[in-house]
């Protein structure tokens, strides 16, 4: 299966080891993975603090970039979700109906890893190796946008040598939320405190989630905690084979 | 005699002051948990409720699309069946139409069943201006009413109270203005009960005039409908002669049927109970029971204006429930009065730049008072969008702003678009960024970054890496 990566532009630049786990992995289950490099951003930022009009030419861009794929994944569910379910709408709020029906119509070709995995691929053992005590925040656009569900536990489950705790109130906001971390700082980083102590509570060694932006947040907490609890993507974490982690 | 919402700051101003308050906390932390419970529990119980909340959705959506039909429809049956009908386009209006109204009786003073809109016209400071008592007479309200204090949540408008805070209210305050708080007093939850019923079973047999709300308002029969937990409004709603109900456009239900939708969303949305405890319902004017002069003020205050906004109108659906407030982690954290409103949460987040506008500091700051995690939308049982709805009115003070004079955040939001819309500008940019990387020389994190504050004052940055994922595969792979 040919499947064109879209690494989104902070994981390509801040977490490059996100993407790389993603090809690994892809290709260990044998899927031809494409990297198109006229890529750069789905636009997220822009909309979701309001800037449509700045949005507009990335939607744009997004559709040029992928239309030509069958299949697009990407490592992150808030990205994901800012292409299925905000393209269309930036598009309609600035009076381009020709991009509306083409962001719709290449909506459903883009996957968050899991849904890339269990969905799309049919696998949930993915061959993956990794003895440590881990816990998983599901992040709430992968939760509440894309309904990803269990399945990123159902991937986590059958990884070799895991011990995979529940976090309470996992459901819960860390208090990220884009430009709201840094515009409502206060309040973020007393959600993101909540967050921290729970995953503190479980005695995890590593707190996994499919969006690096939410485990910047809550890893920064935790290491200015000095807490000694690491964050690590779910790509990461699935692409971990024997003798590696 | 209580406090107003007039010249409040922007959200993330009031909103530190309320995180730094530890008792406040931990009240809200006990009490949204507490209800929040209470409702998964409920509505986990009912099979059909994801159809029940798309009904819901669907008659308020008619009602909305085709509210000049249905308004005149609700005023013929009010009409019909002996009630007065006044228009009032905003509070200033619906105040000197009330306070008209109460004059004309004669009395002095009026009973109040909790109502939202009232709260929302400030009635109760216009009925003091003009001389005439209101005294509010939901539990919570008092306790609000009594501490000069403003409500900080639409069902529990005491929410940031706890036990202690509440007897220390009663014994100081219920002298002052009627029966006072029994001596020896004990925060108690019955003791406290027994202590406003003794207070305000003395103002509901002196009343002549009641002022209430209404939850729905049904077209077709003119029959209005309060909820309620108390049994407060059924004594305001039958004992006075005269009875004055502020009832927003946005109220209405087509027919009695439609009562089977929402009698079953709201009570398990709102306190998490399959049935609440008083429904009371009333057409008009019933000779020799009940009250025998009956008006009804239709209250537009900004409701047009968000039905104008072809996004925003699905916000007019909402009948206060408050499951979004419950739900939320921001209001949990920070509290009602840090969104300036009466309207707090989620749903006064977008809600009151809606029927305000977004032209104060704090209603242009409220739609950024989320994370748009969601926990709201799922929880609403009028499928009211809150995180599109966010979004949408953070454009409009993103183009407002547009007309000015340009901000710095617009000027970085700018330059940002331009370089992403070409992949070799955003490349120059991510190679200045490796090399950082490169002089750091894969340090895992950064600490405190001058500039920064805002992130970095309680996180550590990430700190970039010597590599892009793109540069990693070209030097492997090629481009």
């Amino acid at each position: 299966m040919r499947v064109a990566l879209f690494a989104t532009c902070f994981n390509d630049t801040m977490w490059p080891e996100t993407p790389k786990a993603v090809v690994r992995l892809l290709e260990r289950l044998g899927c031809a993975v494409e990297f198109p490099f006229d890529q750069t951003c789905c636009g997220q930022m822009f909309t979701n603090t309001g800037y449509l009009r700045e949005a507009l030419p990335l939607v744009e861009r997004f559709a040029d970039v992928f239309d030509r794929y069958d299949a697009v994944v990407a490592p992150s569910g808030s990205c994901v979700g800012s292409v299925r379910h905000q393209h269309a709408m930036v598009a309609r709020e600035c009076g381009r109906p020709d991009l509306v029906a083409r962001a719709e119509a290449g909506a459903g070709r883009v996957h968050e890893l899991s849904e890339m995995l269990v969905d799309v691929l049919g696998v949930t053992d993915v061959g993956a190796s990794f003895p440590h005590r881990v816990t998983y925040h599901p992040t709430c656009h992968s939760m509440r946008m894309l309904r990803v569900g269990d399945k990123p536990l159902q991937l986590l489950r059958e990884v070799r040598g895991i011990d995979l705790v529940d976090l309470p109130a996992a459901e819960e906001c860390c208090g990220f939320g884009g430009t709201f971390a840094v515009k409502n700082s206060d309040t973020s980083v007393a959600m993101g405190a909540d967050k921290a102590r729970h995953v503190r509570d479980t005695g995890a060694e590593v707190l996994v989630a499919g969006d690096n932006s939410c485990l910047a947040h809550v890893g920064g907490l935790l290491t200015r905690q000095r807490s000694g609890v690491r964050v690590m993507h779910l790509a990461e974490v699935l692409a971990s084979t024997e003798g590696e982690a | 005699m209580s406090g107003t919402f007039v010249g409040m700051p922007a959200f993330p101003t009031a909103a530190r002051k309320a995180l730094e308050d530890a008792q406040l906390r931990s009240n809200l932390n006990h009490a949204t948990h507490t209800i929040r419970d209470k409702r998964a529990r409920v509505v986990a119980e009912v099979d059909d409720w994801e159809d029940l909340r798309v009904a819901g959705a669907a008659i308020k959506d008619e009602v909305l699309t085709n509210l000049d039909t249905y308004l005149v429809r609700l005023e013929e049956s009010l009409t019909r069946a002996g009630a007065t009908v006044h228009w009032a386009r905003d509070a200033a209006e619906a105040n000197s139409i009330i306070t008209g109204l109460v004059r004309e009786t004669g009395a002095e003073e009026v009973v109040k069943v909790k109502s939202m809109a009232t709260q929302e016209i400030g009635l109760n400071e216009a009925l003091e201006a003009a001389g005439i008592d209101a005294w509010e007479t939901d539990l919570a309200e008092l306790i609000v009413q009594l501490g000069h204090d403003t409500p900080s949540h639409i069902l529990v408008p005491a929410i940031h109270r706890n036990r202690a805070e509440i007897r220390e209210i009663f014994l100081r305050e219920m002298g002052e203005v009627g029966t006072p708080a029994p001596a020896g007093l004990t925060s108690s939850p019955p003791e406290l009960a027994e202590a406003a019923r003794l207070h305000l079973r003395e103002k509901f047999l002196r009343a002549e005039v009641a002022i209430s709300g209404a939850n729905f308002a049904v077209a077709d029969s003119g029959t209005l409908v309060v909820v309620e937990s108390e049994g407060n409004g059924r004594m305001c709603l039958t004992l006075p002669e005269t009875l004055i109900s502020v009832v927003g456009i946005e109220k209405i239900v087509p027919t009695w049927a439609d009562l089977d939708v929402f009698l079953q969303l709201l009570p398990r949305s709102s306190t998490g109970e399959r049935m609440n405890p008083y429904t009371s319902m009333w057409t008009g004017v019933t000779p020799g029971d009940g009250p025998q002069d009956v008006h009804v003020v239709l209250l537009d205050n900004g409701r047009t204006d968000a039905l104008a906004d072809s996004v925003g109108r699905q916000a007019l659906r909402c009948i206060r429930c408050s499951a979004c407030l419950n739900v939320c982690p921001v209001y949990e954290r920070v509290g009602g009065h840090a969104y300036g409103s009466v309207y707090p949460g989620p749903i006064g987040a977008v809600l009151n730049p809606l029927i305000r506008g977004t032209q104060s500091p704090v209603d242009k700051s409220l739609p950024y008072a989320s994370s748009l995690c969601g926990a709201c939308f799922d929880a609403c049982p009028v499928r009211i969008d809150i995180p599109e709805l966010l979004v949408h009115l953070r454009s409009r003070v993103v183009d407002e702003k547009r007309r000015g004079r340009p901000s710095a955040e617009g000027v970085a939001m700018r330059g940002a678009s331009w370089m992403f819309s070409d992949s070799r500008r955003w490349e120059r940019v991510q190679s200045g960024v490796e090399l950082g990387g490169k002089a750091l020389r894969n340090k895992p994190t950064l600490g405190r970054i001058p500039g920064a504050s805002a992130w970095s004052d309680a996180r550590d940055a990430p700190a970039p890496p010597p590599e892009t994922f793109r540069s990693w595969w070209e030097r492997e792979r090629g481009r």
